[in-house]
């Protein structure tokens, strides 16, 4: 294309960037880049749409919320509150909800869009983990994506409690008793925190800037981060008949994924805007504003700190006085400060655990069935239902109310359930996924069920099986990609000198064989072949019978 | 409509053509739908902007189910929604029935440099190291290490005005001698024959308006408030203090109201069997017993306030707590 016809297409100013900066060498190699289509891919974008709508409607909402825990005496629309002493920052929030059009709306799609968020990264993130989408060369967007779950429940928490509602003040209230609980500094942390003491003055303006500037500003690099490294790095892409390791297959950039990933940002909003316009969410004006000797029964968090809020319910009460001088404070240091810290920990580091432990470091663009990586979607299973298991506990006082059953029973349960009921669910998945693994091989070697039921004319019935098709076997035959276990290292060497780092060795082998050593051996192609012929030559000669058989039968009798 | 095949194609499933592939009718359907979609959204764009200045926010609907809302919230989102949701629809629909769908293929290539260019890249590396000497003048390395090490330093120091030192603020309430317990719903003084067996009301101190107007914050309600409780002496097991001279009055107790697990206010009272429990985390105190936890994750007693009657028959405080309320810390001892 000359540059007259770029002109005519692109028009003048299209001309005028290209000459400053090479934006034709972009959009050459990059409008005809394939992704690949799986609706579970689209779980990252409900999580980045969200964000932009966070974006968006927080923009608006700051043009009008007051971060000021001034008391001032409200006298609005909301009349229930008119001559009551509340700070700044709940009266101006009730000012949007009540005096500014469209107030609402936006407060109700931030706080939808908030949910929405953290629960789009927790889903992506089950994704990536059960399909080993973590694994080389994807590592360093796990430990990222990991770093903004963690950013995103922050995020969520400084949110709603800025307006400074009894709910929200409530929230701050355990927050500074958890930073009270930590060794050596929590009482100066706390002190720094607030400004002194709790509430004070000064910690919902603190609030705000670390809510619309410090978190979300580290969030939208480290989104950046994580697009370019999807990017350069090209999606992931399941199994299937003309996939392998070394392409992407699907659609391209432009014109399909831009109209389908640009058109499903307005399908988010128009969702998130349909359910915020339908149902409401944190009324605050119902709640009252934040008086520290309040509360209401059934104080809930947003549903992603539920977990925090059951360890804190499920933790017996621990306490130690070190030689008089110093408490210790057991019961709340390790369920909200040890266990979050642990869970995140282990959970970014988790591609280089499982790397060593299965000495995989192979380059992976190919996604696992979960039934193939058997003990992996074990640990998921438990880890899940852990998580699960707190966070049912964080809603122990509904529970017993709905069900009308005692709450310190449900604790009980919940203590002793959380170490029995994951270890079972750990099992009982890797079985499971055993189980399937051997359907798969049932299914490649003779072929899958059809239904029709024959007769021998001996009497015997057999159901006939007929081969699974092209696609379902280039699916099930992936499986070959999978690392075999680490066999165990001799603990001497041929002159019977002990091995060097042989307890390491022996450790990572042990290790790998818990990973992989229960898997169902690999159908070999002469295995596929001959189980192939066998099939056929088994229907042949059957049918060959029954048409025998029948032929006799028809046969006309002398 | 022609399918083209990539190049590379051969071992992809073969392509099902759609119906708007061979039908042109359907194809022209497709086409009327998207583009009807988008006027969708743009008609209901307009009446976003109709709702925005025809409706008043103070107009209400009454709808089954729901209840009362706001007319000018359910507009606007409903607008809004469909405005936004056609677009994306329309979008959709327009790639799903028209755009190809015939899989391509990419190539990849590897994600790291090759080793060409990794001794490049070593090699640039070696010219600057010994252009500057870095590697060979180790005084002028390790002092720079040291100044940008210590140049953080400022950072953390300028964050000390933060706030106070703590120093025994977390010991001390507003509580003192005579100091009479208001109730906390009207500011009235209490007499012991206001409070019949077997009733909670929740207390303050006297003065505490004025204090929090003069501090402007709410931090004295964070530590002061308390409850008061009466029962039949006959059930009272145990009570902090002495044994010969309790805190109680006559059968009524004067706990904290702040739970002593991470500082919510206590208001769950079970009046046959006088335990108190958190609605926060049902850490439960057994107010016949000291207020002794009975379950749950708070660790300590609430602490209970000694309290007799002034000359005017008015319950008092004795003093302050003899220990912090709330949370622990780690000084507390």
């Amino acid at each position: 294309m000359t540059t007259s016809q770029v002109e005519q297409v692109g028009g003048k100013g299209y001309k005028w960037v290209d000459d400053r900066v090479p934006a034709s060498t972009f959009l050459k190699r990059n409008l005809g880049k394939v992704f690949p289509d799986h609706w579970s891919f689209m779980l990252g974008e409900i999580a980045l749409y969200s964000f932009i709508i966070l974006l968006l409607s927080g923009t608006f909402l700051s043009l009008w919320f007051k971060p000021s825990m001034i008391e001032v005496v409200y006298d609005g629309s909301y009349i229930p509150l008119n001559g009551v002493k509340m700070s700044e920052a709940y009266a101006s929030t009730i000012d949007i909800s009540f005096d500014v059009r469209g107030g609402l709306l936006m407060r109700q799609i931030h706080h939808w869009g908030a949910l929405f968020f953290v629960a789009a990264i927790s889903v992506h993130l089950l994704r990536v983990f059960f399909t080993g989408a973590f694994r080389k060369p994807r590592e360093i967007n796990w430990v990222i994506g990991v770093g903004l779950l963690t950013l995103a429940l922050l995020e969520g928490f400084a949110g709603y409690s800025l307006p400074d509602d009894l709910l929200s003040g409530t929230g701050l209230r355990i927050a500074e008793g958890i930073t009270l609980s930590v060794p050596l500094v929590g009482t100066y942390l706390s002190f720094f925190i607030f400004g002194g003491e709790f509430p004070g003055t000064d910690f919902i303006p603190r609030l705000y800037t670390v809510h619309v500037l410090l978190v979300p500003g580290i969030i939208l690099a480290l989104i950046t981060v994580h697009l370019m490294l999807v990017w350069y790095q090209k999606h992931t892409q399941f199994p299937g008949r003309g996939r392998t390791e070394g392409n992407v297959v699907g659609y391209p950039l432009f014109p399909v994924y831009t109209a389908k990933a640009g058109g499903f940002f307005f399908v988010v909003f128009g969702l998130t805007a349909f359910i915020s316009a339908v149902f409401q969410i944190n009324p605050i004006w119902v709640y009252g504003p934040y008086i520290p000797d309040q509360l209401t029964a059934g104080s809930q968090p947003d549903w992603y700190i539920g977990w925090l809020e059951g360890a804190l319910r499920m933790m017996p009460n621990v306490e130690f006085s070190l030689f008089g001088m110093w408490t210790l404070s057991v019961n709340i240091l390790v369920p909200a400060v040890i266990l979050p810290g642990l869970i995140f920990t282990v959970m970014a580091l988790y591609p280089w655990i499982e790397q060593w432990a299965t000495g995989d470091k192979r380059t992976h663009h190919l996604l696992d069935r979960p039934r193939n990586a058997p003990t992996r979607t074990a640990i998921g299973a438990m880890a899940l239902t852990f998580y699960v298991m707190l966070w049912i506990e964080g809603g122990n006082d509904l529970i017993a109310s709905t069900f009308s059953l005692n709450v310190f029973t449900i604790t009980w349960f919940f203590r002793i359930a959380i170490f029995v009921v994951p270890p079972l669910v750990f099992v009982a998945t890797r079985r499971i996924c055993l189980a399937l693994q051997r359907r798969d091989r049932d299914k490649l070697l003779h072929g899958y069920e059809t239904g029709i039921i024959k007769r021998l004319p001996n009497g015997e019935y057999y159901e006939q099986h007929a081969p699974i098709s092209d696609e379902e076997r280039a699916v099930i035959l992936d499986r070959n990609r999978m690392p075999e276990a680490l066999p165990m290292p001799d603990k001497t060497d041929a002159n019977g000198v002990k091995q060097p780092g042989y307890w390491h060795k022996s450790l990572q082998a042990r290790l790998s064989q818990f990973f992989y050593g229960e898997q169902l051996p690999r159908p070999t192609a002469e295995e596929i072949e001959a189980a192939g012929h066998h099939e056929a030559e088994l229907t042949d000669e059957r049918d060959h019978e029954i048409g025998e058989s029948r032929a006799e039968a028809l046969a006309p009798r002398e | 409509m022609s399918i083209e095949q990539s190049p590379h194609s051969e071992d992809l499933p073969p392509h099902v053509p759609r119906r708007a592939d061979t039908d042109p009718r359907a194809a022209k359907r497709a086409e009327r739908q998207v583009g009807l979609l988008f006027i969708a959204s743009s008609l209901a764009t307009v009446g976003f902007v109709a709702a925005y200045v025809f409706i008043s926010t103070e107009d209400l609907l009454d709808l089954p189910f729901f209840g009362n809302v706001s007319t000018s919230n359910l507009a606007l989102g409903l607008l809004m929604a469909v405005a936004l949701f056609a677009i994306g629809a329309g979008a959709i629909h327009w790639a799903k029935k028209l755009m190809s769908d015939v899989e391509v293929i990419n190539e990849r290539h590897p994600e790291g440099s090759d080793e060409e260019s990794r001794a490049a890249a070593l090699a640039e590396y070696e010219r600057g190291r010994d252009e500057s000497g870095f590697a060979r003048r180790p005084f002028i390395r390790n002092s720079l290490l040291l100044s940008l090490a210590l140049a953080g330093i400022p950072a953390v120091v300028l964050l000390r005005d933060l706030g106070p030192l703590p120093g025994n603020a977390l010991r001390h309430t507003m509580w003192t001698e005579d100091m009479r317990i208001l109730t906390a719903e009207t500011l009235q003084p209490i007499r012991p024959e206001d409070l019949e067996i077997g009733t909670l009301v929740s207390g303050v101190p006297e003065g505490i308006d004025l204090v929090l107007e003069e501090e402007g914050n709410l931090n004295e309600l964070a530590k002061a408030p308390v409850i008061l409780v009466r029962m039949d002496p006959e059930d009272i097991k145990a009570e902090q203090g002495p044994a010969d001279d309790p805190w109680g009055y006559e059968g009524i107790l004067c706990f904290s109201k702040i739970c002593t697990h991470v500082g919510c206010p206590i208001s769950l009272y079970e009046q046959q069997t006088h335990h108190l429990l958190c609605p926060c985390h049902q850490s439960t105190f057994d107010l016949t017993d000291a207020a002794n936890v009975i379950f749950g994750p708070a660790a300590r007693a609430l602490p209970q306030l000694a309290i007799s009657v002034d000359t005017d028959g008015y319950l008092v405080a004795r003093g302050d707590f003899s220990q912090p309320v709330g949370p622990s810390f780690w000084e507390r001892g």
